[in-house]
């Protein structure tokens, strides 16, 4: 899993047909310190999750198969919200 | 596999219900090196792990599972720890020494 931020909301009306009624958000991956990491993505959201929150969300299939049609076709899912993040040596040597 | 030191835990009281009861790590990819290699990821700890133990992961969701013991065959579990690395050593010399 890996730590994101949710930064919106995706509407899309022409989809697969297993991904109806399926809440789609913008997430842009980050760092534990909250530092962007990378480009940002679509995810399904399986738990609720809200703008502004930060969430860990599963890569590749797994990601999809908290749906109720647990094969559709995902890349990414949010899986959890985060209510702490303990990080006690903030990274030194990782400049990626 | 990725070899990884265990740097931190996460709360998190709303999450998918396979996610239950079971310990959420952070934890950073090292190379041969001992090198940060990657951005830090979040793994279910299989196997009892704490903060500074090294750590070897499974970062393919159909052993994760297996890992962890997951009842639910279709668990959205993309990476788990399941093993603590003992000793780790490389032509370099010794990388890694459990204390």
């Amino acid at each position: 899993m890996q730590l994101a931020k949710v930064i919106g909301t995706v509407v899309a009306t022409c989809k697969d047909p297993s991904l109806t009624g399926v809440k789609l958000l913008a997430i842009q991956p980050v760092k534990p310190s909250g530092k962007n990491l990378g480009a940002p993505i679509v995810a399904v959201d399986t738990v609720g999750a809200g703008y502004g929150e930060m969430v860990f969300y599963s890569r590749g299939k797994e990601g999809g198969m908290a749906l109720p049609e647990p094969f559709a076709p995902v890349d990414a899912g949010i899986v959890g919200i985060i209510d702490h993040l303990y990080r006690p040596v903030e990274e030194r040597n990782n400049n990626q | 596999m990725i070899l990884a030191r265990v740097v931190g835990n996460v709360v998190a009281t709303q999450k998918n219900k396979d996610f239950a009861g079971k310990k959420l790590l952070l934890i950073l990819p090292i190379d041969t090196q001992g090198i940060p290699a990657g951005p830090e990821l979040l793994a279910v700890d299989g196997v009892g792990a704490g903060e500074g133990d090294l750590v070897v992961a499974i970062a393919e969701g159909g052993s994760a599972r297996q890992v962890v013991k997951s009842k639910n065959p279709i668990a959205p579990i993309d990476l788990a720890i399941a093993g603590i690395v003992d000793i780790a050593e490389t032509k370099n010399g010794t990388l890694y020494l459990y204390k």
